[in-house]
């Protein structure tokens, strides 16, 4: 299996600021490979790189084998590139955008029809409305049918499920699986940590800098330290009394409970009384696996 | 009405032409609680959100928001909240000091208030070296942190607050989110919309909107029970909708 | 009143932070100040006439001389008969012929009375009005000269006053033709110059880049479109200016659109051209509509004759395609002439529009930075 991508130590600025710093990594051929960050970050400036919309400063890009500087004219008929915002024209149907891009690329909907039908599947019954009168959900469906029909080896989407309900996000992701079917290559990039779980390989970036890079299960694997989960009755007295035991190493708010490290890695009944003292009630605490999210943030603190 | 019900909404109807955007919404919320309003998008969060803030009219029903009438008396509605939408609150062109100074004049407040409060802003959030610094020029986290914070410069009955912590990262989400703790403590309510659900947890009670209706209105732990879900977002696959709209 | 104080203490804020408002509101009226206080002027200088004199004796002349010295004249040629009128105004740098008839120093001096003819040219209302009342004036000083010091001058001569091509000296001879020219430029360039920043904007252009379509795909598909539709609409112009105006078209029709289709396409390449320089379409409009319509209005001899300014205008105004324009569209709709006459602005229009596509494509921005 070749590799999509290969990526050795790009730098880029823009004026004072350092978007990517020494970025290096590889993507494999049919891979989910998810950069998971929050906003500037620099991910839609790598991606913009690698769909040779932009140069790097420093460091070698190949993409599909083909320098990503020099040989940009043929890797643009091969890429699918889906952006950040919906770049779908507004006043075109969902049927004269698709249309419009098959033909852009030489090829046909009827052609590639069988790769997008899973997705287009969803938004044909509304086939003649005009893409700027759809819902969120079905504008992402239309663009990344659109960024599919011409059955391009890699294909690229900028936070694609950004802004996004909870539902169509999974329904979205759902899809890209099915996609591995047909041995595309996906590259992703998300701010939800959760979404870093159905991917094959990921990199966690943060201020140009990538943290991590490893399957999935291996990053949260890397968390360094016990993780423990506590619950109470008030949450934010929990977490303020919390931040005062001098054996706190972290502790941040995770949905209805706190995960908490602590120096030496171990609850004692000295914990317990600290927040006895502090008027809490209800306390329990066990300990638990780290998610992506603990590890983001743990990589974010050493930073 | 309870002395300590802020917002009272009763069989609130709105209509544009013939699409019903909320239909027969009805709930309360109570003073210094966090309430979350999920939904999937295009199910009626922003159109109610509006109607709330003194921005638009219902068609039908009565929503009192801080002890004023969303019909009648939209404008006492608006001097009497905080709003903070999600990417557009400060004025990119001008410096944090000039925004706080804005706001404050907007909000009716006296020149020694505002001068105070200033103060007490920028040493809380630790800002100080970033007083005359415009506000394109700062980090998206530092942008969500004084735009919140401006919103309630004026200590208001209630805050809304729509996507407040979309792509932020999650220290920076975090930290906003112990301010709205800190809000709800002082006793100012706190109405947050969020698409993650996570944060939903946060919440005292949630309420999900599906196709223009309440289709859940509890605390997190609650309707966890009754779904039998693990989570926020399960409960929330499992009843709401996405628009077909 | 404390919160109105404080919004405007925040839109002065936004005001001078913006370079380019402020540009608008002070560069702006200076810069009109200065144009008008110098291009406009009421006054002729260096008008050119052509001398027809059938008598050829002393005192046409001496008149002759007296017109011809004045700073307002200066003499473009001596005409042998009538037929020549119509090829000296087509050449376009005579504004009006003066005519002296045969025997015209005698009858003077015998009878008292002797006839002279001022043909002007039509298809330029105000500049043929101004020549004609200039040289009037100087023809009753001469005549007055000549009289001797006298209360009642016993002599008299009657000028005859002619308008060729617009004999009812409508004025919409001149504005119809200046008009087209304005509104070709405005609407075709601001048309494309909007369409392709619309794209940047939006987002779909990072698509369309990221896509086997090369640029000058991009930007001959974007001109066509308008090509058409804009063709069509000077087609209903004309019409409406037949049809409700009377404006006539004196030359060939065929030849007439075929330099209209010129035009059509400078101006949109032109748009595309502006397109490049832009990076937002309230940017391009701004260019396309304030950059364009002030010159063309101004500088291109489209109200204001251009001899009539001094000389560094008529250099700036050598860039500014509709001044070949207007020249070519009044002389063929007007005069009648054909491409002989305006062969020159023909080229000069065709190596423009040449140069602005060649500029697009180089310019085009391949990338996003």
């Amino acid at each position: 299996m070749q590799n999509i991508i290969e990526s050795e130590g790009i730098c880029k600025k823009f004026g004072d600021t350092e978007a990517l710093k020494n970025i290096s990594f590889s993507v494999n051929e049919g891979d989910i490979f998810g950069f998971i960050g929050p906003d500037g970050a620099g991910k839609t400036t790598l991606f913009r790189i690698i769909t040779t919309l932009l140069v790097q400063d420093e460091g070698d890009l190949k993409v599909l084998g083909l320098d990503a500087i020099k040989d940009y004219k043929e890797l643009r008929k091969n890429i699918g590139y889906m952006p950040g915002r919906f770049s779908l024209y507004q006043d075109l149907s969902v049927e004269e955008n698709l249309n419009f891009y098959a033909t852009v690329f030489g090829t046909s909907v009827k052609e590639n029809y069988e790769l997008i039908s899973d997705i287009y599947s969803h938004i044909e019954p509304f086939k003649k409305r005009l893409a700027g009168k759809l819902s969120g959900g079905m504008k992402q469906k239309l663009a990344l049918s659109c960024a599919l029909i011409h059955k391009p080896r890699l294909l690229v989407l900028d936070e694609p499920t950004t802004g996004v309900d909870a539902v169509s996000r999974s329904e979205f992701w759902s899809m890209l699986s099915k996609l591995r079917e047909h041995n595309i290559t996906i590259l992703v990039s998300t701010p939800y940590m959760d979404e870093a779980m159905r991917c094959d390989n990921i990199a966690l970036i943060q201020n140009g800098n990538i943290l991590s890079i490893n399957t999935p299960v291996k990053v949260k694997e890397g968390f360094s330290r016990k993780l423990f989960r506590v619950r109470a009755d008030e949450k934010y007295k929990l977490i303020t009394a919390l931040r005062k035991y001098p054996q706190t190493l972290s502790a941040y708010p995770f949905g209805d409970s706190v995960h908490v490290t602590l120096i030496d890695d171990q609850i004692d009944k000295l914990f317990y009384l600290f927040l006895n003292e502090a008027g809490l009630k209800g306390v329990t605490v066990e300990e638990t696996a780290a998610n992506i999210e603990d590890r983001f943030l743990e990589l974010m603190e050493k930073a | 009405m309870m002395n300590n019900t802020v917002i009272s909404v009763k069989n609130m109807v709105k209509k544009f032409g013939h699409f019903t955007a909320n239909d027969n919404l009805n709930f309360e919320v109570y003073k210094g609680e966090i309430f979350g309003f999920l939904g999937a998008n295009g199910a009626g969060k922003t159109t109610a959100i509006r109607i709330l803030s003194g921005l638009s009219e219902p068609t039908s029903g009565e929503v009192i928001v801080a002890g004023f009438n969303a019909r009648h008396q939209a404008e006492k509605i608006k001097k009497n909240i905080g709003y903070m939408c999600q990417k557009f609150s400060l004025y990119e062109d001008l410096t944090v000091k000039e925004n706080i100074t804005l706001y404050g004049g907007i909000y009716g407040m006296s020149r020694d208030l505002i001068r105070k409060r200033t103060n007490e802003l920028l040493e809380k959030l630790k800002f100080h070296e970033y007083e005359n610094r415009i506000i394109a020029d700062l980090p998206l986290g530092l942008k969500q942190k004084l735009a919140f914070s401006v919103a309630v410069l004026h200590e208001p009955k209630i805050v809304f607050l729509d996507e407040p912590t979309g792509g932020v990262d999650p220290i920076t989400r975090r930290q906003f989110w112990e301010m709205i703790y800190q809000t709800a403590e002082m006793g100012i309510t706190v109405f947050v919309t969020t698409h993650y659900m996570d944060e939903a947890e946060y919440c005292d009670r949630i309420s999900i909107m599906s196709d223009g209706k309440i289709v859940a209105l509890d605390t997190p732990e609650n309707l966890k029970n009754k779904y039998h879900a693990g989570s926020v977002e399960e409960v929330f696959i499992k009843i709401a909708r996405p628009a077909n709209n | 009143m404390k919160r109105f104080i404080g919004f405007v203490k925040k839109e002065f804020l936004h005001i001078f932070r913006d370079y380019r408002t402020l540009f608008i509101l002070f560069g702006i009226p200076a810069a009109q100040i200065l144009i008008f206080g110098y291009a406009v002027s009421m006054d002729i200088k260096n008008a050119g006439i052509a001398i027809l004199d059938l008598s050829h004796d002393e005192i046409t002349q001496k008149l002759t001389d007296k017109l011809i010295s004045s700073d307002f004249f200066r003499e473009t040629e001596n005409l042998l008969n009538y037929n020549d009128i119509d090829k000296v105004f087509k050449k376009g740098k005579t504004k009006a012929v003066i005519v002296f008839e045969q025997g015209f120093g005698k009858k003077l001096i015998s009878q008292g009375k002797a006839s002279l003819s001022i043909i002007a040219d039509g298809s330029e209302p105000n500049t043929a009005t101004l020549v004609t009342n200039y040289t009037m004036a100087i023809v009753n000083s001469f005549t007055t000269e000549l009289a001797g010091p006298v209360t009642t001058p016993s002599i008299s001569i009657l000028p005859e006053v002619k308008m060729f091509y617009n004999p009812e000296l409508k004025s919409h001879f001149m504005f119809v033709p200046g008009v087209i020219t304005l509104i070709l430029i405005l609407i075709c360039a601001l048309m494309t110059s909007v369409t392709i920043t619309r794209e940047k904007e939006f987002g779909t252009m990072e698509v369309l880049l990221v896509s086997p379509l090369r640029p000058i795909q991009i930007i001959l598909g974007k001109v066509m479109p308008y090509f058409i539709l804009s063709l069509i609409n000077v087609i209903m112009i004309l019409l409406l200016s037949w049809l409700v105006f009377g404006l006539p078209v004196k030359g060939s029709i065929i030849l007439l659109l075929a330099e209209c289709m010129l035009y059509i396409m400078m101006s949109l390449t032109l748009g595309i051209l502006i397109s490049t320089v832009s990076s937002s379409m309230q940017q391009a409009i701004f260019i396309s509509l304030i950059g364009l319509m002030l010159p063309t209005i101004l500088l291109s001899g489209f109200i204001f004759p251009i001899e009539n300014m001094p000389v560094i205008y008529d250099y700036v105004s050598a860039v500014l395609p509709p001044r070949y324009f207007i020249t070519i569209i009044k002389n063929i709709m007007i005069k009648g002439t054909g491409l002989a006459f305006v062969w020159k602005e023909t080229l000069i229009l065709t190596i423009m529009t040449m140069v602005f596509i060649g500029l697009s494509v180089r310019k085009f921005k391949i990338r996003l930075e």
